[in-house]
């Protein structure tokens, strides 16, 4: 243990006093003394799956880091030049500076390959952290009251974070960007009415153009990056006003907070952290090849190269427009209106989107409860959210599968157009059935909680009686694991007033409530609801097999050495021995 | 660290406790915070020391692994082979890597085993301000509006709404304006083709002969005098052409399309009529051109219609002839706009 605060003043070291004048000069200026009383040792529960937003913290400031180097060495030009350097299949080729000074920057430029490599890596992992937080967040319904805003501004982040990736991505020039840049502006010309001339907005002028790797070079690193940065302090502004969620569990309520101090523990724990997800990422870079340009050469409209895909956070868009049937373009008069690209590459998304950041706003509606919560739900206690997250994430992965179709006909030498539709069927059906199996399982997974609360652990130990009777011996669950299965508010659907009072006028505001109520009993009219103490003294009283009065003491004995059902929750220490109260 | 918090005393006592009045409560009660389990290292000066060294050794890993990753930045240029790129790329990731891991390690292991590892119970109270803070508040901003008259003055009210919701434009307009370049979109429409322009070979530019042409082998074709144009990679977005030679026996040709391919030999837009792709991989079999990026079939033998995918209409057909060389020439340019599809795209 800690020896170091004996209590015999020692004379103060020299870097101590310098510690102390430094202090000193800034708090008489700042008074920044408050500020470090406040946040020096506040509390943060700790749960790994609070790492994930972390994660997505760190890749950011890596790819800050990175970000930087890059730029001192990219142009952002289309100049057309012919390429002079080390890497002879391209000795000669034409292309332009942005492509040339990225050869220049992977080959010539000493520690650039990897700090090329590290930004994309990082990009990729921010990408995936943020969606597996955003995950984390949803199933465990930390997005609730008082969270929403934040939530939002998680949101707006997610979609600044697919701007900065697809922005950056096309940066190179390189062939297979400019194809991705290609269909963007075949999308984008889709949209009715202005989609000619957003095309022109784009591009300043025709596809390809001369501004538009300038354009993008801006919106990448002055942009784009300047909006992230400003929503994380946004984000981690409100996570210390909120203080953190925290997980289910003894002594954990919506009314406190437990966990470690910032101030040593999370400094050391989360500063560590920083170090460990750049050195994966570095790892990463050092050893895998990511996007490498010099072997797709510079854009050029006319090749393509097959088994093309965009990085992973675009690829469901690619998949939604690989599945589109392209009966669906129509011309009405003399305009054509393509719903075969418009309905997967702008409602797709924008459905996908809009549910995902108003889902808090629904959920709030559907269960009209008006507390704050702090304490985190288990994803089966919520089985209706916990369904429609999965079934949402189902689609998005179809999605996925169908952005790379090409390399699993090719993979596993299967007919390309019987993959295609087959996901177009999978894309309705994945869903649905995703849906109800999850629920299913959620609902199942709280009967269990009730049972084990109800009957304790099986303990595997078949007992004889004098009376001839045999019984299996149950061991009761301690006050801990109890306490975890039964903590959670049951959620029920609302109730609303009638449609008419008394003197048998209608009510206005009716319909509203209805519509509320039916969202209400879509949410939560399945559910099982948590053991009641009442519940718990019945079925120990009658109905269980412990708790025959005639065997009780035998049973007693019996059960004083049992051992647990498998959970570590249970000590052996803490036996109980009144387990029955008739 | 102690526990602070109102939560009743750690218990694992899992009794029912009845109520006054002899029924039981609705809801359990929080059987307060588990006991705290001490670690090896808390009790035995052994395992603590040994903790530390262990932070100490990955500190130091650290700094080995920064000395390596300079020694091998002098000493291992990336030089002009990919070997030699890949090893120096590989050899300065690892040490940095490395150096990296050993700081994060040594850090979490240091909190982990030998920082306080008792938990701390903190209070939160509700997000919204008291009562009194919230009516001073309006008091504030009441007494604030007062202070500027704002709501007695309407003309005062409309001017500055008015100023405000305009000055953006001074900014916009010419943005906009210019942003576009000359925003004639009508250029979607148009390409270098003409009546008379050679099919060249991409990218070499070399005029193609009938006679060179094999049945079932595929040129990617653009339009002579591509590279003087003033943009030539924005006409060769629009005017890139595939050209296949098919026994003229397999070709159907429809009736107002008759004479646009010459002996077997057809030439059709490369850009795709879905989202604009290249479409490049042509299956000779099967006379079959598949977009690559999202699978629109088209069959070269038959107009180039839609046989599967996203795309609705046809590749447009470039018609074709021979000029007195024996040079493959267009008749005329596309009849229609190449490409994806666009809102004016008929009119």
């Amino acid at each position: 243990m800690s020896t170091t605060n004996s209590p015999v003043a020692l004379p103060p070291t020299k870097g101590a006093r310098a510690a102390g004048a430094t202090a000193d000069y800034l708090d008489q200026r700042t008074g920044i003394g408050s500020a470090v009383k406040e946040f020096a040792r506040k509390t943060f529960p700790d749960h790994w799956s609070f790492l994930l937003g972390e994660i997505a913290l760190y890749s950011f400031v890596v790819l800050l880091i990175s970000g930087f180097f890059l730029t001192m060495f990219f142009v952002p030009s289309m100049t057309e030049v012919h390429y002079d350097g080390p890497w002879a299949t391209m000795q000669g080729v034409q292309m332009s500076e942005a492509f040339a000074s990225t050869l220049r920057l992977s080959f010539e430029v000493r520690g650039g390959l990897l700090m090329r490599q590290i930004h994309h890596w990082a990009a990729l992992i921010f990408m995936a952290a943020i969606v597996t937080h955003m995950m984390r967040v949803f199933f465990t319904g930390a997005f609730r009251k008082p969270r929403e805003v934040n939530w939002v501004v998680g949101f707006t982040l997610l979609i600044l974070g697919l701007a900065a990736g697809f922005s950056g991505y096309s940066l190179p020039d390189d062939v297979l960007s400019g194809n991705g840049l290609r269909i963007t502006d075949g999308v984008v010309r889709a949209i009715p009415i202005i989609g000619s001339y957003m095309s022109f907005f784009l591009f300043g002028g025709e596809f390809p153009g001369q501004d538009l790797i300038p354009r993008l070079f801006t919106l990448h690193v002055l942009v784009v990056p300047g909006l992230i940065l400003a929503l994380i302090g946004l984000h981690l502004f409100f996570v210390v006003l909120h203080k953190h969620t925290q997980y289910p569990g003894s002594g954990r309520s919506d009314k406190n907070v437990v966990g470690y101090p910032l101030f040593p523990i999370y400094v050391a724990k989360a500063g560590g952290f920083f170090f460990i997800v750049f050195a994966v990422i570095a790892l990463l870079a050092a050893t895998m090849t990511i996007n490498p340009v010099w072997n797709y050469g510079p854009y050029d409209p006319s090749p393509v190269s097959a088994g093309a895909q965009p990085d992973w956070y675009m690829l469901f868009l690619e998949g939604a427009l690989r599945l589109m049937p392209g009966q669906t373009e129509w011309v009405i008069g003399q305009y054509t209106l393509s719903l075969n690209v418009l309905i997967p590459a702008m409602v797709v998304p924008g459905v996908l989107f809009t549910g995902l950041a108003l889902f808090p706003f629904i959920e709030a509606a559907a269960t009209g409860d008006k507390r704050e919560h702090h304490v985190l739900d288990r994803p089966r206690n919520a089985p209706f959210r916990t369904a429609f997250g999965v079934s949402l994430l189902t689609a998005f992965f179809v999605l996925i599968l169908a952005g790379s179709n090409d390399l699993i006909a090719t993979h596993f030498h299967m007919s390309i157009n019987d993959i295609t539709v087959a996901f177009r069927v999978l894309l309705f059906v994945g869903p649905a059935i995703a849906f109800i199996l999850t629920k299913r399982l959620c609902l199942a997974l709280q009967r269990k909680d009730r049972e084990l609360v109800l009957h304790g652990h099986e303990t595997g130990r078949i007992v004889r009686f004098a009376s001839g009777e045999y019984i299996e011996v149950h061991k009761p669950l301690d006050a801990h694991e109890r306490w975890l299965r039964v903590q959670h508010t049951p959620r029920r659907p609302i109730e609303i007033e009638p449609a008419e009072d008394s003197r048998g006028v209608r009510r206005t505001g009716y319909r509203v409530d209805r519509i509320r109520q039916r969202l209400s009993q879509m949410f939560y009219e399945d559910r099982i609801e948590p053991v009641t103490p009442a519940e718990l003294a019945a079925a120990q009283s009658h109905g269980g097999h412990d708790a025959l009065p005639a065997a009780h003491e035998e049973r007693e004995a019996l059960t004083a050495g049992a051992t647990g059902g498998g959970t570590h929750l249970t000590s052996q220490e803490h036996e109980p021995t009144g387990e029955t109260r008739p | 660290m102690s526990i602070h918090d109102p939560a009743p005393e750690a218990t694992t006592d899992n009794s029912l406790v009845l109520r006054e009045d002899g029924t039981y409560p609705e809801r359990f009660e929080d059987p307060g915070h588990p006991e705290h389990h001490d670690r090896m290292g808390d009790n035995d000066p052994k395992a603590n020391k040994k903790a530390e060294r262990q932070v100490v050794f990955f500190f130091v890993l650290s700094v080995i692994a920064t000395i390596g990753f300079l020694v091998a930045y002098f000493a291992i240029p990336p030089g002009e082979t990919p070997e030699s790129m890949r090893l120096s790329n590989f050899l300065l990731g690892i040490g940095l890597a490395v150096s990296l891991l050993g700081i994060g390690i040594a850090a979490v292991h240091w909190a982990k085993a030998l920082m306080n590892d008792h938990e701390k119970s903190e209070e939160r109270h509700p997000q919204q301000s008291s009562p009194e803070v919230r009516e001073a508040a309006v008091d504030a901003l009441r007494e604030g509006a007062k202070d500027s008259g704002i709501s007695r003055r309407g003309a005062l009210k409309g001017a500055m709404v008015g100023s405000l919701a305009l000055f953006p434009l001074a900014i916009a307009v010419p943005l906009v304006a210019s942003i576009g370049e000359d925003w004639n979109v009508s250029l979607f429409k148009r390409t270098l083709w003409k009546r008379g322009t050679k099919l060249t070979i991409d990218p070499s530019g070399r005029p193609i002969k009938a006679a060179d042409v094999t049945i079932g082998s595929v040129v990617h074709v653009i339009p002579e005098g591509l590279e003087d144009a003033p943009h030539p990679l924005d006409e060769k977005a629009k005017a890139v052409v595939l050209l296949v030679r098919l026994d003229p026996r397999d070709l159907k040709e429809a009736d107002d399309r008759v004479g646009w391919s010459y002996d077997g030999i057809v030439a059709y837009s490369k850009i795709c009529t879905h989202v604009g792709c290249p479409v490049a991989l042509y299956e000779q079999q099967t006379h079959h051109l598949l977009c690559p990026c999202h699978q629109s079939t088209f069959d070269v033998a038959d107009g180039a219609k839609v046989v599967f995918g996203p795309a609705k209409r046809a590749l447009p057909q470039l018609p074709i002839a021979v000029d007195d060389e024996g040079y493959l020439v267009a008749q005329d340019g596309f009849s229609e706009p190449v490409g994806p599809s666009f809102w004016e795209r008929l009119t």
